[in-house]
């Protein structure tokens, strides 16, 4: 076994009104970023996970967020890196 | 007839649940403790308001793998009747006792306020002693309230009447106003398929005595006492 640190994104699924995004998405043009189309606001959970391979450990991961970090009717995660713990 | 009402850490509605059904409506009420197997025989369950486990995570999410809920989720398989209220309605769905989800606010603010609902269902376990759009007022506190699902979810709801309370105006229309968090399709209050378990993030608990500025919520507790009991 060996230790990783996976870390996923889960963010509002397109489509579904995300009010904390448009705030910001808001805020960014009154600032003057008018080339901001869409904001959506989520969360980034890092874990570290003891697994056989970095595959075993996203896999682990995933099945996390389908039972439990994600919510299947709002929300889309996304694996975002997966590194090798010393 | 014996409800059973869940304290989960950082449920702040089941004192109210409690009075209202054993000093208000007079059935016999018991506290069930989170970490309990046991529902100790109670006919009806009650998921009340409240913060579970801090909403950390999610609303619910956490709460939902309470040991607890495990019985729950046998006595509503059975046909047992549960209602679920406010924090008590986003732990069923996280629970896939009732399905969509509720978000957060699309005023982005909690909401503490008085409301105005009407009875779209009037022939549930938890609405009998209602009229057809019977007009309630009843209180909301919340912060994630925005009844949410995907639209073959929502046509299915609306379709076998399962919507049955919707925020609306004085007059029992909809109007985007009288949507405080902004429903899909002003959604206050649904069933589940069987009809055994009922979401709401209103607190009928919170209006059963006119001290309480109303009544209208004791209806709820009265509906399910009639039918569970006959």
């Amino acid at each position: 076994m060996s230790r990783f640190r996976v870390s996923v994104h889960i963010v509002p699924r397109q489509g579904i009104l995300d009010p904390q995004g448009k705030a910001v998405a808001d805020a960014l043009h009154t600032l003057g970023f008018r080339g901001v189309a869409d904001a959506r606001i989520g969360r980034h959970v890092v874990l570290d996970v003891s697994a056989v391979s970095p595959e075993a450990a996203g896999a682990a991961v995933r099945e996390m967020c389908d039972r439990l970090l994600a919510n299947p009717v709002t929300e889309d995660y996304e694996i975002a890196g997966v590194e090798t713990l010393p | 007839m014996k409800f059973g009402i869940v304290t989960f850490p950082g449920s702040n509605c089941d004192y109210d649940a409690f009075r209202a059904v054993k000093d208000v409506l007079g059935a016999e009420a018991v506290y069930l403790w989170h970490k309990s197997h046991e529902l100790q025989n109670a006919d009806v369950v009650i998921l009340p308001g409240g913060f579970s486990y801090g909403d950390y995570l999610r609303a619910g999410a956490i709460a939902r793998f309470s040991p607890i809920m495990q019985e729950v989720a046998t006595h509503a398989r059975r046909g047992g009747p549960v209602l679920a209220v406010c924090n008590g309605f986003q732990i069923a769905c996280e629970a896939g006792l009732l399905p969509g989800a509720l978000l957060r606010n699309a005023g982005l603010t909690f909401l503490s306020q008085q409301v105005i609902l009407r009875v779209e269902n009037a022939d549930t376990l938890f609405t009998n002693r209602y009229a057809p759009g019977q007009l309630l007022r009843v209180p909301i506190a919340h912060g994630e309230g925005r009844f949410t699902a995907d639209p073959e979810t929502l046509e299915r709801l609306e379709s076998e009447g399962r919507v049955v309370l919707r925020y609306v105006n004085a007059a029992g229309q909809l109007d985007a106003e009288s949507n405080p968090n902004g429903s899909q399709r002003a959604i206050a209050g649904i069933v589940s398929a069987e009809g055994n378990v009922m979401g709401m993030m209103p607190h009928p608990e919170r209006a059963v005595e006119l001290v309480l500025g109303s009544r209208d919520g004791l209806g709820i507790f009265q509906s399910m006492m009639a039918q569970v009991s006959a």
